[in-house]
């Protein structure tokens, strides 16, 4: 099993600005729409370099999801960028209509999403989207955990035809996923293998996972780590074979208790193969402001909180 | 190209489908559908340059969105006897496991639709970037768009109106359908509108009004000079003055038509003021 360390700290929306300089120069049908956060997007490069091909919107969100489903007609391939709450809450309607029922081909691109925006608190903290995602019909939504993931799945979403939810965020956090590795929307990644118990984590949650295995392991406790970047179409084989070995799952996400990875997770073992599961998720609240470590603290959404999981649901088997 | 007698022939049998459509489901929109008869007639018989077939990019002719999805009626007509889909296929308006859904949606493949609409107001914004898709592809062709007028309460209207002027989109023409009434009455009373040409011109738009609007060679000698203003840095908005409810008399000039359909006695009324001309479906 290849071991995954950090390879020095970036923040994932650097990787999709990264992504959308590559897709700018690789394929003229991406266009992409921002609602004045074009720095917070990492939009700068794909702007300078493809003017034509860059829409700034203005604050006016509704209106860009619209356009953006308005120029796939015409052969376009849209990717819409602004804060998770922007692109998902704040215009849940018009994706729904405009975008999802009408099978638009558009990238819903959202960073600064979950507890880890920081500061600016719970109204632009949304917890919740992943949720208001997955319920649409047709909607894929991909969660990413680094900025060599977030670089791989920009380009991967333009080349799948149909709408996706792409959520990455704002801080600093560890880049440990090799740049060579294939981002397969769907396809689960298996990061560290265990017996005892699978823990399946999306996003910020991936890395805080490989520590915690560590510390497990210098328990004696054996754990398996599914990196889950698809939430939705859920690689539900990887999640059951894994967890036919070990017997119980702790899901670890940045997102409410309800509607997220966690409830994916539980539905499939409800049909499939019912087994003690532990949420490591937001316990259904908004966030407040503080530095990102400190709300995650809080918030038990860190390494610690999932070993104490882990330890919880080994009682259980 | 054809004559005046032949497209009013036309919107005689576009209204008979429209009262037959509702009647048969018992629900559905006949009001705003009539008062916007010619108009779709106006569009698709004379003034879109439409290429044969259907293709969803619709690359290399003109498109027309409409974002007040719920006079479908009309647009399920008018489609039809446009050679979009068989006219037979009317029968099924609001049925189950049919593509003439309640509201319009690319979601069964109904030939001639692009976009579901219904929840209203985000018709503009997909209008928008369907023109600026065809000023990226180099396509010179127009978009053309229909809105009610009380549509224009919702707020994401006025993003796009704001947007369009700002980025010159100046290869569409937004129509709205002013017909001065909405569900609860008028849109005075309901949310008044105030002056909608004073209020486009103040988003720096071109704009002009088709007074008769439920007359052909009015809409048609207004939208070609729609069509005359396009291409000069500012997006163009018709105001087009209709009559809700147009062509059947008793349910003209109300809002009480909106979303009801007739019964048997009125469908009888309605039709006899209205006497098959292309055959009915």
């Amino acid at each position: 099993m290849k071991k995954y360390t950090n390879t020095g700290s970036k923040d994932t929306r650097s990787g999709f600005g990264a992504g959308m300089t590559e897709l700018g120069q690789k394929n003229e049908n991406v266009v992409a729409l921002c609602a004045d956060l074009i720095g917070s997007l990492k939009f700068d490069d794909f702007k300078k370099n493809h003017p034509e091909r860059f829409f700034q919107i203005g604050i006016a969100e509704a209106n860009m999801i619209g356009i953006a489903a308005g120029l796939t007609i015409g052969g376009k391939i849209p990717f819409t960028g602004t804060f998770a709450n922007f692109s998902t809450g704040r215009v849940y309607d018009q994706i729904r209509q405009s975008v999802a029922y009408s099978d638009k081909n558009v990238k819903i691109c959202a960073s600064h999403a979950g507890l880890t925006l920081g500061e600016d608190g719970a109204t632009h903290q949304i917890l919740e989207d992943i949720g208001l995602m997955k319920m649409l019909p047709g909607m894929t939504v991909i969660n990413t955990c680094d900025y060599n993931q977030t670089k791989a799945a920009t380009l991967a979403i333009a080349d799948h035809h149909g709408p996706v939810y792409l959520r990455f965020g704002r801080p600093v956090v560890p880049n440990f996923m090799p740049s060579d590795e294939p981002f397969v929307i769907g396809k689960a990644i298996l990061l560290n293998e265990g017996t005892d118990v699978t823990i399946v984590a999306t996003g910020h949650l991936v890395w805080e996972a490989l520590i915690a295995a560590e510390a497990l392991e210098a328990k004696g406790i054996s754990a398996e780590v599914i990196n889950i970047h698809t939430i939705k179409p859920l690689d539900e084989a990887a999640i059951l074979k894994s967890v036919a070995k070990t017997g119980c799952v702790v899901t670890a996400e940045e997102h409410n208790i309800l509607g997220g990875l966690g409830e994916s997770v539980a539905r499939t073992l409800a049909l499939n193969n019912p087994s003690p599961q532990e949420f490591v998720a937001v316990n259904d609240s908004f966030g407040e402001s503080g530095t990102p470590e400190q709300l995650m603290e809080k918030y038990k959404l860190n390494n610690q909180a999932i070993v104490e999981a882990v330890e919880k649901v080994l009682k259980r088997k | 190209m054809s004559n005046t007698q032949q497209l009013q022939d036309f919107t005689t049998q576009v209204r008979r489908d429209i009262l037959r459509m509702v009647h048969a489901v018992n629900s559905g929109h006949p009001g705003g559908s009539l008062g916007c008869a010619e108009f779709f007639v106006a569009l698709y018989q004379e003034l879109l340059d439409r290429k044969p077939g259907f293709d969803m990019n619709g690359i290399g002719e003109d498109l027309f969105f409409l974002s007040n999805g719920h006079i479908s009626p009309v647009f399920y007509s008018v489609l039809s006897r446009s050679g979009y889909f068989p006219v037979a296929e009317l029968a099924t308006f609001r049925k189950l496991n049919s593509r003439l859904q309640g509201h319009p949606t690319t979601h069964e493949g109904l030939p001639g639709i692009r976009m579901a609409s219904g929840s209203l107001g985000q018709g503009m914004s997909v209008a928008i970037g369907a023109a600026q898709a065809k000023k990226l592809n180099g396509d010179n062709h127009l978009i053309y768009s229909l809105h009610g007028d009380g549509e224009l309460q919702e707020g994401q209207n006025w993003e796009a109106i704001m947007y369009a002027s700002a980025k010159k989109v100046d290869n569409l023409i937004a129509t709205v359908d002013l017909n001065g009434q909405q569900i609860d009455g008028s849109t005075d009373d309901v949310l008044n509108l105030g002056n909608l040409k004073v209020k486009f011109e103040a988003f720096d738009w071109d704009v002009l009004e088709i007074k008769e609007g439920n007359n052909i060679e009015a809409i048609l000698a207004g939208m070609k000079e729609a069509k005359s203003r396009t291409g000069k840095g500012k997006p163009v908005c018709v105001l087009l003055h209709t009559v809700m409810g147009n062509g059947v008399d008793f349910m003209m000039h109300t809002h009480a038509w909106h979303g009801k359909a007739p019964n048997d006695e009125q469908l009888a009324t309605g039709l006899a003021q209205n006497v098959e001309t292309l055959g009915d479906y």
